[in-house]
């Protein structure tokens, strides 16, 4: 009994790596054990032993995060996450080959998703529950200018190649005082498809007050700087490269040790830092635009927050579930792993360069949970 | 020979029907997208510049390297020598690309910059210097990416020389010597021309394995939304490379297709090289005998 535990155990450990090598964007372990008895004895475990999702690899990190909750908090029960992108996320959900899908972008009404989807859960509508929280920062590399605050027009002219040096009027007019080197603008973006490219270019459009005008979509569209592939290749292109700026998670900024720009966000104000506390200031008051627990969120508010302190640059990424299954055991156990996911889940996830749910949010998602059957 | 038709087989079959929907000329255009499936627009032009100059960038820097260590190793240095220095030579094989990947993009790259700047600037009146559609700072250009290549295709070379030059006939050093040539007219006058031919089928061998090359070139070369200028110190993708990159997002079979098109193009043209190969190494037999 004792060995085929480990065995699972192992096998889970082999699982979330090669999960982990397949989205390419790991820099951490999976860290256990810093679930408390006491919070775990909220969660109603049981229903199907072992769950299958699969979807975003955004969010595969904070996933390998909640799976080890899951697992601790609910004895013999486990989840299995394939990252293998947000759009076969959603197309295995809906042929019911997964329990629930993780997707970067919500299920979309005008490619008839949201009505497959329904489809799929014999007639009960499926929701999009946002349980993954990852900020993006803009990195750059300029030394002697740390701390360095742009807003959002001025990264929007940077990044269509409209600003092309680091003492550009419209960059030194953000930042009087610091001496700005005279050097060449490079600018590097994902040459990947990428739902960070994707979030980047929608707060772009939302923030920048019409200066941004190359549109939205997974590939980059500026039209400026070089590619690189991935996170990794990105910040490392940005670590070896004087004057290069690019977008990234935030785990690879840390543990690249970037220089992450301040962000001036639509309210004007003073430049935020990325950090926990103003990434879940901006997560707090976003607005909710799907109806009851559908909770689809309006992006655009939290890009084009005015809230001071707030840091707009969130990424959101969504587990797409039943309202209702028609197998029981199967609602019971998604409930329970999506509680402990909301719940002790997020314990610690800023250590994986996620930003955890704030306090006001997580109820909305607990009600949200609780309804499904 | 089953194996390579089906494969070909299997490449025409998937790419047919996204040949047909594509909206610009496949072989003349440098542009790439396959977002939208309802308005595919791939053409293979820049693939096809990049492989062919990353590749010859490591053939013009390995070639005469590789000749130079397999005479120095079969014709210089006594046998007890050159074994454990072919045998280092040979270790170059071992190392995984995605090694020499991480190398050229951190370490080779940043470092050529003086050297990719000078070239670009002072040499620019050579056509292949000129341009740079990528910055010359992150060093992710075809220059750097072909020295990579060429270290990764030396140990080819080198293996296949050295087995060429170690057979020149005992009896034409010998007279060479006796006549009065020194070892370098010894070398010029018999060994060079007997294995003239082994050497460019090494060498072909070697080019074939620099235009599939896919990890280590994918982790140095940056690309760019400009198309190709025909420098070395442009960005870009190779074929291998671009369809690496893409790979995990195939989950439509009109924009996985197209991939699959650049693939075909890059098969004939791999299968070509090799058949230049084995014609070159044949007829040094014939003649040979």
């Amino acid at each position: 009994m004792k060995i085929q535990r480990h065995g699972a155990v192992l096998g889970l450990v082999a699982a979330g790596a090669l999960l982990l090598s397949a989205c390419g964007s790991d820099n951490n372990a999976p860290a256990g054990g810093n679930t408390t008895s006491n919070a775990a004895s909220k969660v109603e475990c049981g229903g199907k032993a072992k769950l299958k999702a699969s979807g975003s690899s955004a969010q595969a990190n904070a996933m390998t995060r909640f799976v080890t909750a899951y697992e601790s908090a609910c004895d013999g029960q486990s989840l299995d996450y394939n990252s293998n992108g947000s759009g076969a996320g959603v197309k295995e959900f809906i042929g019911k080959q997964t329990d629930f899908g993780g997707s970067d972008s919500v299920l979309n009404a005008e490619k008839k998703e949201t009505d497959d989807a329904a489809k799929r859960c014999d007639g009960a509508p499926a929701w999009n529950l946002p349980a993954v929280f990852g900020p993006i920062a803009i990195t750059y590399n300029v030394p002697g200018a740390d701390g360095l605050a742009l807003d959002a027009a001025t990264i929007a002219k940077i990044f269509s190649g409209a600003v092309t040096t680091w003492n550009d009027p419209a960059i030194a007019a953000l930042n009087s005082g610091k001496t700005l080197p005279a050097d060449k603008i490079v600018v590097v973006f994902r040459s990947d498809e990428s739902g960070t490219t994707d979030n980047f270019q929608k707060y772009l459009e939302a923030a920048s007050k019409g200066t941004w005008t190359k549109g939205v979509g997974k590939a980059f569209n500026g039209g400026v700087g070089e590619g690189a592939k991935g996170n990794e290749q990105t910040s490392a292109a940005v670590k070896n490269t004087k004057g290069a700026i690019t977008y990234n998670e935030w785990s690879f900024a840390k543990s690249n040790k970037l220089q992450i720009a301040k962000i001036i966000n639509s309210g004007g104000g003073e430049p935020v830092e990325l950090s926990t506390a103003s990434a879940g200031k901006s997560i707090e008051g976003v607005k909710i635009k799907g109806t009851g627990n559908d909770l689809i969120l309006d992006l655009k508010s939290i890009y084009a927050t005015e809230t001071p302190g707030a840091y707009p640059l969130v990424l959101a990424a969504y587990e797409i579930v039943c309202s209702k299954y028609t197998d029981a055991e199967v609602g019971k156990a998604v409930k329970a792993f999506l509680t402990v996911a909301v719940t002790d889940g997020q314990k610690g996830l800023e250590d994986a360069g996620y930003s955890p749910v704030p306090a006001s949010f997580q109820e909305k998602l607990l009600t949200a949970i609780k309804a499904i059957a | 020979m089953v194996s390579i038709v089906l494969i070909g087989l299997f490449l025409l079959i998937q790419a047919v029907p996204s040949l047909l929907v594509d909206n610009i000329n496949f072989f003349t255009s440098p542009e790439w997208s396959t977002g939208d499936v309802a308005n595919l627009r791939f053409g293979i032009r820049d693939l096809l510049v990049v492989t062919i100059l990353s590749s010859l960038v490591a053939l013009v820097i390995a070639m005469p390297v590789a000749m130079g260590i397999a005479l120095f190793l079969t014709h210089y240095l006594p046998p007890r020598v050159a074994r454990p220095f072919a045998y280092v030579i040979d270790l170059l094989a071992a190392v995984p690309s995605i090694v020499f990947g991480l190398w050229g993009a951190k370490v080779l790259g940043p470092a050529l910059e003086p050297l990719a700047t000078f070239l670009n600037t002072k040499l620019s009146w050579f056509p292949l210097f000129s341009g740079n559609n990528v910055s010359l700072a992150g060093g992710g250009n075809i220059f750097t990416a072909g020295i990579v290549l060429s270290i990764m295709i030396l140990p080819i070379i080198t293996a296949v020389s050295r087995e060429v030059f170690q057979q020149t006939p005992v009896m034409q050093i010998e007279g060479a010597l006796a006549l009065g040539a020194t070892r370098w007219e010894m070398v010029r006058t018999t060994v060079l021309p007997f294995g003239r031919s082994g050497y460019i089928a090494g060498s072909m061998l070697g080019l074939g394995r620099a235009l599939g090359e896919t990890v280590a070139v994918l982790l140095i070369l940056r690309s760019s939304p400009l198309p190709s200028s025909f420098s070395v110190f442009d960005g870009g993708y190779t074929f291998a490379s671009k369809i690496a990159s893409a790979a995990p997002e195939f989950s439509e079979p009109l924009s996985t297709g197209a991939y699959i098109a650049a693939g075909l193009v890059l098969f004939v043209f791999t299968f070509a090289v090799n058949a230049l190969a084995r014609y070159v190494a044949g007829r040094g037999k014939a003649k040979a005998s």
